[in-house]
């Protein structure tokens, strides 16, 4: 059965969407094989004239690039970070983050609806990151966004799926697909929201920190497809306070 | 001129593109904004640098 994920008419069959922060370069190439990603985040920094080699020197050719406007801390800098990524020449995808916050890293969602607005009118495939509130992300959809990405947890934290409730709601409430980004720490709990409903998840620190990159990107695969898999084929019911047997209660040395 | 927030001396009259090839600088792998505005790589041999202007050199990096 086909399954593809469909992202402003980009048709996608992974579902694994991979940060490429916090790696040695030579290591990102493998973690984007290991994952079967078919998009990886960026940042974009001041250029250093001594550095030999450049990120996009260790990415296939065939994965999407999805630049982040991560350092934004209004909407008006992170559309000039989306702006002058484009002008790089690695399509019109954004993941636009807006950070305030420097203790806890949450995003400004405010400021992200308002860079939303702004980027989808010119063209931008608009991924905005933010804080899961329904009526965000209900302004968001109306302001042009593609998908919606809402946090887990704090950025980097591994504490996994703290806002799963609000997730859920996001989930169920709107029509754009809802990735989820950000504080993801397990395999585990990457398919438990896949089960729910998200139509991806995005992983960079969970990797970035394990103790073996590769093994942990290729986990996260796996789980991330069981997750989808288990979505897909409809969870079975839950009895509350009262068991139901799996096994015949007849038949044998009940039955006289 | 300034280049990535460090002042440095124009020692001479250049266009963008010898500042960037002088300065080692793969230009199929930046961006330049200039004075606030974006700069496309056609006009980077039309420019000549001037000891007042901003020029911010660009590039990817890892990111999540």
């Amino acid at each position: 059965m086909e399954d593809t994920l469909i992202i402003k008419g980009h048709k996608l069959n992974s579902r694994f969407i991979l940060g490429s922060g916090k790696y040695s370069l030579e290591l990102i190439k493998a973690a984007i094989e290991s994952a079967g990603a078919e998009i990886v985040t960026l940042a974009l920094r001041r250029a250093n004239t001594k550095t030999e080699y450049n990120i996009l020197d260790f990415i296939p050719k065939t994965v999407t690039l999805l630049p982040n406007t991560s350092g934004a801390r209004t909407a008006e800098e992170a559309v000039r970070i989306a702006r002058l990524s484009r002008e790089l020449g690695c399509g019109d995808f954004v993941k636009i983050e807006v950070i305030k916050d420097t203790k806890f890293l949450l995003p400004d969602n405010y400021e992200t609806i308002k860079a939303t607005e702004i980027l989808a009118k010119e063209g931008f495939v608009v991924m905005p990151y933010m804080y899961p509130d329904l009526n965000v992300a209900r302004d968001l959809a109306n302001a042009g966004a593609a998908t919606i990405m809402p946090l887990a947890a704090p950025i980097g934290s591994n504490l996994g799926l703290l806002t799963k409730h609000f997730i859920k709601i996001i989930i169920d409430e709107i029509k754009l697909p809802v990735i989820v980004d950000a504080g993801i720490g397990s395999p585990a709990q990457a398919c438990e929201i896949m089960q729910e409903g998200a139509a991806a998840v995005m992983i960079n620190t969970a990797i970035a920190t394990a103790k073996n990159i590769n093994e942990m990107a290729a986990a996260f695969k796996m789980a991330i497809e069981a997750g989808r898999k288990a979505y897909l084929a409809g969870l079975g019911r839950v009895l509350d306070f009262k068991a139901e047997a799996s096994s015949p209660m007849i038949d044998f040395l009940e039955d006289k | 001129m300034q280049v990535n927030g460090k002042d440095i001396a124009l020692e001479k009259s250049q266009t963008l593109e010898e500042f960037l090839k002088n300065n080692n600088y793969v230009v199929g792998r930046i961006v330049i904004e200039l004075n606030g505005e974006i700069v496309s790589k056609e006009k980077y041999n039309t420019i000549n640098l001037k000891d007042t202007d901003v020029m911010e050199v660009l590039t990817f990096v890892g990111g999540g």
